[in-house]
């Protein structure tokens, strides 16, 4: 029995509610249930709440990466529900779920490399591209209204992350810290009612970490809207988030709030006897 | 405050296009340029347009195909039909190639989009789920294949229908029109309808090959498509059978020469102008957000494979122009100018000219057409073989010297991609990154 | 859902499945009555003759495959250089069938290695269709620059068989010793190949290889001297391929290598490319589809290529990873 969780609190509107997920990779179906294979994870609950700055933790390999490729549509799950804003997800396409308000960044940077960072942003603008093929072509109609409008809009959101002078370079070019600022952004204008940060402090220094966390934070507060993040690093999950969830091995281990964890018995052996406490010094010695 | 700043820089480049044009033209008709290099430049201009078709498919979508040949071949047969019949015989009854492909893309059409408004795919998967629970999967496969085969009649049937009634509504308004028009308006208007006919065939192919096969990834896509240029080669082998003037692997001859340096120059800035400004649109940043990483361009809602379908089916729409053009230029059709062989040089000729740039086709064409040409003349008789030895050296010294092609991803004059205009862009009071400490 | 509906549904299923096995029952009856059964038994053998000469192509494919993730376009000419050294061999210094088919495996082998070290070896990092459109440039380089005059030329050859034909008559269906040595010098090669890759340390290094090179690295294997190990061994197969095709089919020219290379490949894909035992079931089928097709079908001889090429989309469509290869997930 883990410690009483959040999620029989009452805590307003739920924007996304996760039941009892699992995924099996792999593995045959025996008369309805699926045999062999690897369970990436199973009995997966959680819940996040509206407006919430919400952390999903864990050891490598937990399955937290995997948790938000079935929230987007990426893998299908085998069990389970996912309601995003009381609707279920699940067989949706991707680009479907995105353009229904869930953006997300990715571990690894996906950038568009090649492509400026004025176009990176203004490919989110694609859905309501206003002007059909045929004025694209030829350039009349609605065109350039409505391009200029696109380009517009997205020129002064690159203003909000201070990468308006860098719109005519080459993604690829950005230095690191950029880059992930972009990412952010990037998600950011497909005008998502939750946003799903996949290690957004990965590779960065401490004084790096000071800006993303308050980057996070004035995203919430000017976008309005709940923020699920996953995040290896203590000092990020317990300097923001405000409800924290633990996976180790596919499965929830711990849930509640920074503080809940902290102490949890669970949580200090998934990280292999480092206490949390333990890890927020070693961040602050600087490894 | 805004300032819009007035674009100009497509007018040097429209001089330039202008300039060559009258400068090539001129040249042949003092006499200072041979029958055989003017020949040689319009069909250096018509392998242009197929090849730019690729690179839209390929350079900017991303997706290898290797079955462009197919559909330039689709367009060659489909408009030498269409004028073979009209100028073998002016009497102006002969409309029924025309309005037989015309009816029977309209067929296919209405058949798809039946086949769309059915939904046809979605309560085909509903169905299995409703049945598959209570029956074993081999039953409710079987129970849904045949629900979908049923579908798939009906809907056939009725693109039966509308081609058989549209054709025949063509064929009265085509015999009626061709017997009002004088022969010097009609020859140009007949082409015109005739390549764009090859073009849309070819474009309603690549949608429908397109289909299943857009899903495979990269090298998959890119055999499953060689496989569909080998299908189409062997079927124009034997395509007497089913349309005898279409002589098969004899050759079909007769097509009228209306190919000219005009035609073929026009044509070619038609299509970069159509293509450049689609690739600066939404749309060619769609595409191009496919090619970079599918992955992250769904997460930013763009819908995959709509685009990649967009970008295989308007490249073969060039393809069949290019094609038709073509096949207007020799005057004769044999199946072996489609085989796998050839189906190689617009990949070679993008590769080398680098991918993802359309001034790179432009030259990378233009220099390979031309190349091989300049080398005839130049090497020793006995030695024109080597050409194409040449040509294949050519294309493993690109590959492992300079894999981004002649110009990379670079672009010359209005085919470069358009700055965002000039503005002063308002810096939020409440902004991100407060300081910039050039981390 | 009622049990009446359920009744009905599970009835229209098995009549329609019953149906359809009937249909193939008949099919394959009037298949055989249609020309005779020993037609249909002859078109069996050859088929399997073809397709024992696609299996030592298509296990070049699949180990390249498997080990380096390229579709060596270049394959098929690999094959063509087997038969034409063998050619030269016989007819210009009279050698025998079996010297003459262990030059070609020496010759393709050298060959190819030279190909992989040369053209590939640089690009190792790059993307997959860069390997790939510098196969397809090799693969053009073979065939036009053996097609020059004064090094094979372009024309076709008549191969002089390098043994006296036989041929037996076992109840109507003609068995040439051609068949036979085909498959007993195919499944020699097999049997050697088989015990290579499971008995031997290079046969080890050659699997850890295809599994995990960087960790294969690590163990102390020498990656790049395996690739071109496997690179070596698919070529001599092939050679010997080229020499028993030639023997059976006594035609070649420099672009004898374009169409069995594809067929070949295909098979590898049907059988699941990287699998070795795919790669031999896969050219079996093969085969005997090619046969078949010509045999039975009007016009059959034209349509061999297309119908190889449906197998392909089907088998694209239907099960990508053939019917012995493993489902290979995407990490995102």
């Amino acid at each position: 029995m883990m410690a009483q969780s959040s999620t029989d609190r009452d805590y307003g509107n739920r924007i996304l509610d996760i039941q009892d997920l699992a995924i099996v990779f792999g593995g045959r179906r025996v008369k309805g249930e699926i045999v062999g294979g690897l369970r990436a994870v199973s009995d997966f609950t959680m819940a996040v709440p509206e407006g919430g700055l919400y952390g999903l933790i864990g050891p490598n390999g937990a399955g937290k990466t995997t948790v938000f490729n079935m929230i987007t549509g990426v893998y299908q799950p085998t069990e389970g529900e996912i309601l995003f804003s009381g609707e279920s997800v699940i067989g949706r396409a991707p680009h479907d779920i995105t353009r229904g308000g869930i953006g997300r960044t990715f571990q690894n940077i996906r950038l568009f490399k090649d492509l400026t960072v004025l176009d990176n942003v203004r490919i989110a603008y694609h859905t309501h591209v206003g002007y059909n093929l045929v004025e694209a072509m030829t350039r009349l109609g609605k065109y350039s209204a409505m391009e200029r409008d696109l380009t517009e809009r997205a020129q002064d959101f690159l203003a909000v992350f201070g990468l308006q002078d860098r719109q005519t370079e080459i993604a690829k070019n950005l230095p690191y810290g950029e880059q992930r600022r972009l990412e952010i952004a990037r998600a950011l204008a497909t005008e998502p009612t939750m946003l799903l940060l996949d290690e957004p402090a990965a590779g960065m220094n401490p004084s790096e970490i000071e800006q993303l966390m308050e980057l996070i934070h004035f995203v919430r507060d000017r976008f309005q809207l709940s923020i699920l993040l996953i995040e290896h690093q203590m000092r990020v999950v317990m300097g923001i988030c405000e409800w924290i969830t633990v996976m180790d091995f596919g499965q929830v281990i711990a849930r509640g709030t920074a503080r809940d964890i902290q102490n949890h018995e669970k949580v200090r052996e998934a990280y292999l006897g480092t206490t949390v406490e333990k890890g927020l010094r070693s961040d602050a010695a600087g490894d | 405050m805004r300032k819009k700043k007035v674009s100009r820089s497509w007018v040097p480049s429209l001089l330039m296009a202008v300039g060559v044009f009258v400068v090539i033209w001129l040249l042949k008709t003092i006499g200072l340029l041979s029958m055989r290099w003017y020949l040689i430049l319009q069909m250096a201009a018509i392998t242009t347009i197929s090849a730019l078709g690729l690179n839209l498919i390929y350079g900017f979508n991303g997706q290898f195909s290797l079955g462009h040949i197919g559909f330039y071949a689709i367009g060659a047969y489909a408009s030498a039909l269409i004028t073979k019949d009209l100028s073998a015989k002016w009497s102006g009854t002969q409309v029924g190639g025309l309005s037989w492909i015309m009816a029977g893309q309209l067929g296919v059409l209405a058949t798809l989009i039946l086949a769309n408004k059915l939904k046809m795919g979605p309560r085909l998967k509903a169905l299995r789920k409703r049945i598959g629970g209570e029956l074993a999967p081999y039953e409710s496969g079987t129970i849904t294949a045949l629900a979908g085969i049923l579908m798939l009649v009906v809907v056939l049937a009725a693109g039966v229908v509308v081609a058989v009634v549209t054709h025949w509504v063509f064929f009265a308004l085509f015999s009626g029109l061709v017997s009002i028009l004088p022969k010097a308006v009609e020859q140009p208007i007949i082409f015109f309808v005739a390549l764009l006919n090859g073009g849309t065939l070819a474009a309603l192919v690549s949608y429908l090959v397109g289909l299943p096969l857009l899903r495979l990834g990269s090298d998959y896509f890119g055999i499953a498509t060689l496989g569909f240029a080998i299908m189409v080669y062997t079927a124009l082998q034997s395509g007497d059978l089913v349309i005898p003037t279409m002589k098969g692997a004899r050759g079909m001859v007769g097509i009228p020469h209306w190919t000219n340096w005009g035609w073929a120059f026009g044509a070619l800035v038609l299509s970069l102008f159509v293509i450049r400004n689609l690739v600066y649109s939404s749309y060619g940043r769609a595409f191009l957000s496919v090619r970079e990483d599918e992955v992250a361009a769904r997460a930013m809602g763009v819908d995959v494979a709509q685009m990649k379908t967009m970008a295989f089916t308007f490249g073969g729409f060039f393809a069949g122009v290019a094609g038709g053009l073509y096949a207007h230029w020799s005057g004769f059709l044999h199946p072996s100018s489609f085989n796998m062989i050839r189906g190689f040089d617009p990949l070679i000729m993008i590769v080398f000219g680098g991918l993802g740039s359309m001034t790179g086709t432009l030259v990378g064409s233009m220099t390979i057409v031309i190349g091989l040409e300049l080398l005839r003349n130049v090497l020793p008789s006995g030695f024109e073989d080597w050409r194409f030895v040449i040509y294949a050296i050519l294309l493993l010294m690109i590959m492992l010297l300079r894999q981004q092609g002649l110009l990379g991803t670079n672009e010359w004059g209005w085919l470069k991609a358009p700055l965002p205009p000039e503005r002063d862009i308002p810096v939020p009071t409440q902004a991100a990154v407060e300081g910039e400490e050039g981390a | 859902m009622r049990q009446s509906s359920k009744m009905l549904l599970r009835i229209i299923a098995w009549l329609t499945l019953a149906a359809l096995g009937v249909g193939i029952l008949i099919g394959l009856v009037g298949l055989v009555r249609v020309q005779g059964l020993t037609y249909f038994l002859q078109a069996l053998v050859d088929g399997l003759r073809l397709g024992f000469v696609y299996a030592l192509i298509a296990l070049g494919y699949t180990l390249v495959y498997g080990i380096v993730r390229l579709i060596n376009f270049a394959h098929g000419d690999v094959f063509m250089v087997g038969a034409f050294t063998s050619f030269y061999a016989i007819t210009q210094y009279g050698w025998g069938f079996v010297p003459a088919i262990l030059l070609a495996m020496i010759v393709c082998t050298l060959l190819n290695v030279v190909i992989e070290r040369v053209a590939y070896k640089p690009l190792r990092s790059a993307p997959r269709i860069a390997a790939l459109i510098t196969a397809i440039g090799v693969s053009f380089f073979l065939e036009y620059f053996t097609a020059l005059k004064w090094v094979f030329g372009a024309d076709y050859y008549t191969y002089k068989q390098p043994f006296e034909v036989q041929v037996w008559n076992i109840g109507g269906v003609l068995i040439s010793n051609i068949t036979v040595i085909i498959i007993a010098v195919t499944l020699f090669l097999l049997f050697s190949l088989q015990y290579i890759i499971s008995r031997t340390k290079m046969g080890r290094a050659m699997r850890a290889c295809s599994f995990d090179k960087p960790a294969a690295r690590l163990m102390g294997i020498n990656v790049d001297g395996i690739i071109s190990a496997t690179f070596a061994v698919g070529a001599a197969l092939a050679g010997a391929g080229g020499v028993l095709y030639a023997i059976a089919f006594p035609q070649i020219w420099t672009f004898m290598g374009v169409m069995p290379g594809l067929k070949a490949f295909i098979a590898a894909v049907l059988g699941g490319i990287g699998s070795v035992p795919g790669a031999f079931v896969g050219s079996l089928l093969m085969g005997e589809i090619d046969v078949l097709v010509v045999s039975f079908l009007p016009m059959g001889s034209r349509l061999r290529d297309l119908f190889a090429f449906f197998v392909l989309i089907i088998v694209f469509l239907v099960k990508p990873t053939g019917i012995f290869g493993e489902p290979q997930v995407e990490k995102v």
